[in-house]
């Protein structure tokens, strides 16, 4: 039983290398010449240490949402691929499985539409 | 459908098509059109009530459906008729007040802008109390229980830019809910547990109730039908207006005075008495719930009859008497004396009617001015008037030979005879009431129609007396009065022959009647005595004829009491004037508690409706310490208001309080199931 | 694995309308201002066609659908048909409305739609996660339409706080709907029946899961103490989007109601009557108690609606007496009229709020109602209508609503507890009847005359006048609510 899982346990322990090695390695081979901008957490254009309780602009949510939204539309595509083909080759069937996700990436593009025509896509 | 059924059903709509063209055409037919119409109706409804009466006499009685209105699984709610004794001595007396009342009004309303509205109102009254009193099933008796109270309501009301007026049928509308909630509560029981609601139906498994009891709270047990009579009778106390329900209809007589006569008088008050006759099957299985209308009904007699010694408005001191002849009745239900009480019902609709019309009369004469102290010696101008109230009051107080001497005294013997826990009681509050009677009788007559004449004079210190400020504001606001020197004069015969057509009954009523319908077996069938209280019987046993009876009277110790009451009267207020004064100032904290009515409307204002406003305006921070203590006496306005102040408190717009609110919500429900 | 192609036709008006509402999304956004009544009349004609159809297929016969997660059964059609009838009817009170306040924006009508979708599915529902769906497309739309008028602070502060409260009562939900799975190994709610009837499963771990959806019920039905929202979403939102919160959606919260708890959890009645009782005398208790002190209308007729549903609970916890379930269709049966009656008369009250609105006025305080009468006597007799049938005055509809469901406590055996509700009716009473006194009794603040489209009025009188009807034939209804539900049972 527990052996089924032996591939994810290697998945994870590569995942894990792969994220401390090139760190470990950086840190061993690099040069090591701190200041203070380098010691700071982020260099993308916020200041680092502020009161947290400052106003983002909504549309970083907006984006965000529309974002998580498009991507959850992926996850549901998996699951489908891996039987599309089983219901294909059911009797009477043969195209419906197919329709069926149009039809839902159909209603998710009318969203699109709709959100690109409001403007929602637009930073300025 | 029958002739006779055709008949049945005209009785009630004639009335009602009155009322109709009057409200709704009143502007096109105009004045006269709109009285004609009402008194053709009611003169139309008094006239079948005859034929009806007759039918009867002869023998035919009627119950049946005229309607099916709505069914809802077993219960039928429909539309019928039950016509039989009771019901068509009830249409007579309706019919015969309610023509007298539409004549007067002509002259009463004269002057007045609402004079359409006014019909229309007092014939959609008769309708509704046509309904009631014909009806065979409990719906429809609610439905014209209901129909009167908001006719009633809408006439208290009637001049409603007076303040006090609107105040006053608010009052009585509200303590009536109290009441209404009882019946209704009482209703539901019979539906619920005979699955009908047809009059006859329920009686015939009468005894099935008497046997099944019910817990009105886990743990204690109580006979369903005395639950069941207990709620109906809290009904009959908001209508007839019994100890503690009656603080509303003193405060009716904001609306004009031949409604006072017909509605807070002769018929509507007595509805309750008419339920409960009706309901002598249910009662009679219940001697708990007879004690219980016996004591309430004793104590609205006597202790309500003192109150009318101290009014000076005239119509109040006619409102507390009627107050207190109510309780007379609801004394005789309590005893089982069925027929007496609506015997004293029938003919307490007469002198009763007769007394608030001479009122009215004198009111008029007087250019609505109504206190007595400011009368006086008006038996000179207004003759018709002094004389019909007089044969008024002396059928109150049971002189012999008129009306009420049979009906009261029947009362009074058949308290006498009862067993019933209370009787006691009972008997004594009714004797005690026959000297308060006479007393505040006359000493109304007297101070109206003899004595000094007070009147066209300046009142000085009209202010400084004593009386209820809110009702004297009333009394200045529609106070006209006499000039000085003016004199009043006899009103018009739209008036007076109402009275004396009113008067006649009042004397001879009783003696013609109380024969067949007290002693013999006119009501056999119709109201169920059972063995267990034979009064009737007894009282039939010592009864040897109307004159016997008047002439024994004259040496039975009510006699001596009324006739002491009218002597001290006359002592009081004819020859010693100071006397009332100086008692007034030694008993000075009895008459306190008289002056405000027991304190009951204080009672209800502090605790009820301040209550409500305490809860309602938030003000429960003055408010808490008077609740809690309150709390013994009245536990659930001060449940109420702990309430109250917790959903204040939460709902504070904190959206993480709601949110721990919720939560608190799961784990009571959690709670509620992991220890239950 | 077998694949099937599901059987459409029981959905047929969902699908109908869940196209519609895609459709008018559509077009709306490229339509030009000037063609703004579209949305508002697609959408009307979205829930006649839907109302057709729904009518047509009505059988009278159980169907299941989609693996069995979708039900179509009388009870089902009924109920669909009186969404649409409100929803529709509410669409009419509230465009003049959004139309003075510039609020007229397709976006309203299409969320409506959607909205109304939501309530379809979840009153079809046969399986959790269906009602789950279907619960959450009905939300995820009213917060939206809370939050409509994007300027007012108070609309978006009270959307806020309806969807942070609504996802808390929506994780309620979810995790009692967990429980259930884990202790019957079904989400359909036949299997789960099934699965407590032959006493499979961790009982405590079932009445663990009750509870929970216990409470995610009770949020929507919005009773104590589930009600926190209520008073500040209905007094926030725009008016017209508290008259669409207050009316349709309880109907699928009747419905959720009844196939959570009749349809899958029978076997647990007497525990969940227990806890529908707890739930009822807090509502009506605190909604009448509370509604006296409100002086803003919106807010009072929130606590009317809380007593209302706490009265409907009266009919839904009077099912089962000591495991004889006999008198559960006639109990059902009651709460259902008094859903319909409630939505009715809260039409009508929210109607008349639009109806003394005008642009940039709101007419939220009953001080707004001071002598209406001499404004415009009869629809000052209309709202005397809908204020005396919700206080219960016979002979109005919502006498009989109250009659029907204390019956049912009665026969129950509840005596008490209809006491109590007949006692906190008349506190109710009060406040009802203060609107009516100030109608007449009182002089009016503003003078000028009712001023609002024909087919309001015209439509408001009616309903005003169906609360007045009813009253004098309630039979028809109650029967039909009876005979709606007998074929579920």
């Amino acid at each position: 039983m527990l052996e089924n899982y032996f591939p994810v346990l290697i998945f994870i322990l590569v995942g894990l290398a792969f994220g401390c090695v090139p760190i470990v390695l950086g840190r061993l081979a690099g040069p090591h010449r701190p200041d203070a901008e380098k010691l700071s957490p982020y260099e993308c254009g916020f200041e680092p240490f502020e009161d947290a309780r400052i106003k983002f602009d909504v549309r970083y949510y907006l984006i965000a949402i529309l974002f998580i939204l498009f991507d959850l539309e992926i996850a549901f595509l998996f699951p489908w691929a891996t039987i599309l083909k089983e219901i294909a080759a059911t009797e009477g069937l043969r195209l419906f499985g197919f329709f069926e996700m149009m039809v839902f990436l159909g209603i998710l593009l009318i969203g699109y539409i709709w959100v690109w025509k409001k403007g929602a896509l637009e930073w300025e | 459908m029958s002739d006779m059924q055709t008949l049945y059903l005209m009785v009630p709509l004639a009335p009602l098509a009155g009322a109709i063209l009057a409200g709704l055409f009143g502007k096109t037919i105009g004045r006269a059109g709109s009285h004609v119409v009402t008194i053709l109706g009611v003169a139309i409804a008094f006239v079948l009530s005859i034929v009806i009466y007759q039918d009867v006499q002869a023998g035919n009685t009627f119950n049946g459906t005229i309607y099916t209105w709505a069914t809802s699984g077993n219960l039928k709610l429909e539309v019928g008729f039950l016509i039989d004794q009771l019901t068509v001595m009830m249409m007579l007396v309706v019919s015969f007040v309610s023509l007298m009342v539409h004549v007067y009004t002509i002259g009463y309303m004269h002057d007045d802008p609402g004079y359409q509205r006014f019909f229309s109102y007092i014939s959609l009254f008769t309708f509704s109390m046509l309904m009631l009193v014909m009806s065979n099933n409990f719906l429809q008796l609610f439905f014209g229980w209901e129909a009167v109270g908001l006719v009633s309501y809408l006439l208290i009301g009637f001049w409603y830019t007076r303040p006090t007026a609107i105040y006053a049928n608010m009052k009585a509308f509200l303590v009536n809910r109290v009441g209404d909630f009882g019946f209704l509560l009482g209703i539901g029981l019979v539906a619920a547990n005979t699955g009908s609601l047809n009059y006859a139906e329920v009686f015939a498994q009468a005894d099935q109730l008497a046997a099944k009891s019910i817990e009105l709270f886990p743990g204690s047990p109580w006979l369903l039908i005395t639950v069941i009579c207990i709620c109906l009778f809290i009904g009959a106390m908001g209508k007839s207006a019994q100890v503690p329900l009656h603080v509303w209809l003193p405060d009716s007589m904001e609306g004009p005075t031949p409604i006072s006569a017909l509605i807070h008088a002769a018929t509507m008050v007595t509805a309750g008495i008419f339920m409960v006759a009706r309901m002598s099957p249910l009662f009679e299985l219940s001697d708990t719930a007879l004690s219980f209308v016996l004591v309430i009904g004793a104590t609205t007699a006597l202790f309500m009859g003192f109150l009318g010694i101290i009014q000076n408005d005239i119509k109040r001191v006619v409102a507390y008497s009627t107050l207190s002849q109510l309780g007379y009745m609801t004394v005789a239900l309590g005893v089982s004396a069925y027929s007496a009480a609506v015997f004293h019902l029938m003919t307490h609709a007469f002198f009763k009617a007769l007394l608030f019309l001479g009122a009215g009369s004198v009111i008029i004469g007087m250019h609505h001015d109504q206190d007595m102290r400011n009368m006086g010696g008006l038996w000179k101008y207004m003759p018709i008037t002094w004389i019909t109230s007089l044969f008024g009051s002396l059928a109150l107080i049971g002189f012999p030979f008129l009306s009420g001497f049979y009906s009261k005294d029947s009362i009074i013997e058949a308290v006498h005879f009862s067993h019933i826990p209370g009787a006691g009681y009972a008997y004594f509050c009714v004797i005690a009431g026959v000297f308060v009677t006479a007393f505040y009788s006359f000493r109304m007559y007297f101070l109206v129609f003899h004595g000094k004449e007070r009147f066209g004079q300046p009142h000085d210190g009209h202010h400084d007396h004593h009386g209820d400020h809110e009702d004297e504001e009333v009394s200045h606001d529609h106070h006209h009065g006499l000039a000085p020197g003016q004199k009043p004069h006899e009103s018009p015969w739209v008036v007076t022959v109402p009275l004396v057509l009113l008067a006649i009954p009042s004397v001879i009523i009783g003696f013609m009647t109380i024969e067949p319908m007290l002693m013999g077996e006119w009501f056999k069938g119709v109201i169920h005595m059972s063995e267990a209280h034979p009064v009737m019987e007894e009282l039939a046993s010592e009864f040897h004829g109307p004159v016997a009876m008047a002439l024994h009277g004259f040496t039975t110790l009510p006699f001596m009491l009324a006739m002491a009451g009218v002597v001290i009267a006359w002592f009081f207020y004819m020859i010693a004037p100071g006397i009332p004064a100086a008692i007034q100032r030694i008993f000075k904290p009895i008459y306190l508690l008289l002056e405000n009515k027991y304190f009951f409307d204080r009672f209800n204002e502090i605790f009820i409706a301040g209550g409500a406003r305490l809860l309602g305006k938030g003000l429960w921070k003055g408010g808490d310490g008077m609740l809690i203590d309150g709390v013994a006496v009245n536990g659930t306005a001060a449940l109420v208001g702990k309430v109250s102040r917790l959903s204040r408190l939460i709902q504070t717009g904190h959206i993480y309080q709601y949110a721990f609110v919720m939560i608190i919500g799961v784990f009571l429900l959690l709670t509620f199931w992991f220890t239950g | 694995m077998n694949f099937v192609v599901p059987n459409f036709a029981p959905a047929y008006a969902e699908l109908f309308v869940a196209a519609m509402g895609v459709v008018i999304l559509l077009v709306a956004v490229f339509l030009k201002q000037s063609a703004r009544p579209f949305a508002y009349l697609a959408s009307l004609a979205t829930l006649l066609g839907a109302a057709f159809i729904t009518w047509y297929t009505m059988d009278g016969q159980v169907s299941y659908t989609f693996g069995n997660m979708y039900i179509d059964d009388l009870m089902g059609d009924v109920l669909k048909l009186m969404v649409y009838f409100a929803m529709a009817v509410t669409l009419l009170y509230s465009r003049g409305y959004l139309t003075d306040r510039k609020m007229d924006r397709p976006e309203y009508f299409v969320l409506a739609t959607f909205a109304t979708l939501g309530m379809m599915v979840m009153i079809s529902a046969n399986h959790l996660l269906t009602v789950y769906v279907g619960l959450e497309m009905l939300s995820l739309s009213l917060y939206a339409l809370v939050a409509f008028d994007r300027d007012s602070a108070r609309s978006t502060e009270a959307a806020m706080k309806y969807f942070v409260l609504g996802a808390l009562a929506s994780g309620l939900l979810l995790y009692g709907m967990s429980m259930v799975y884990g202790a019957t190994g079904s989400l359909e709610l036949s299997g789960i029946a099934q699965a407590i009837y032959h006493q499979a499963g961790n009982r405590t771990v079932l009445l663990f899961g009750l509870v929970f959806l216990m409470a995610g019920i009770a949020f929507k039905l919005g009773v104590v103490p589930f009600h926190m929202w209520v008073p500040d979403v209905y007094h926030g939102a725009p008016t017209a989007v508290t008259l669409l919160i207050s009316t349709a959606p309880k109907l699928a919260a009747f419905a959720m109601t009844m196939r959570l708890l009749v349809n899958g959890l029978f076997e647990l009645a007497d525990q969940w009557q227990a806890m529908l009782m707890f739930l009822a005398i807090g509502s009506i208790v605190l909604g009448n108690i509370a509604a006296v002190a409100q002086s803003n209308i919106k807010r009072m007729l929130a606590y009317s609606g809380i007593s209302h549903m706490g009265f409907m609970l009266l009919g839904l916890l009077s099912g089962v007496v000591d495991g004889d379930s006999r008198l559960a269709l006639n109990a059902y049966g009651s709460a259902m009229f008094y859903a319909v009656v409630y939505v009715l008369m809260s039409l009508a009250a929210f109607g008349m709020v639009i109806l003394l609105s005008r642009a940039g006025f709101e007419a939220e305080n009953i001080d707004d109602f001071k002598g209406l009468n001499k404004r415009s006597p009869w629809f000052a007799a209309m709202m005397m209508f809908v204020m005396f049938s919700m206080a219960g005055v016979p002979f109005f509809v919502g006498f009989f609503a109250k009659l029907a469901v204390l019956q049912a406590a009665v026969a129950a055996g509840y005596v008490w507890l209809a006491v109590l509700a007949v006692m906190m009716s008349l506190i109710g009473a009060f406040y009802y009847l203060r609107v009516v006194k100030v109608m007449y009794f009182d002089d009016p603040l503003d003078a000028s005359p009712i001023s609002a489209s024909a087919d309001l009025k015209l439509v408001l009188s009616a309903n005003g006048l169906a609360i007045a009807v009813f009253g004098l034939m309630p039979s028809q209804l109650i029967e039909s609510c009876v005979a709606a539900l007998a074929g579920s049972f």
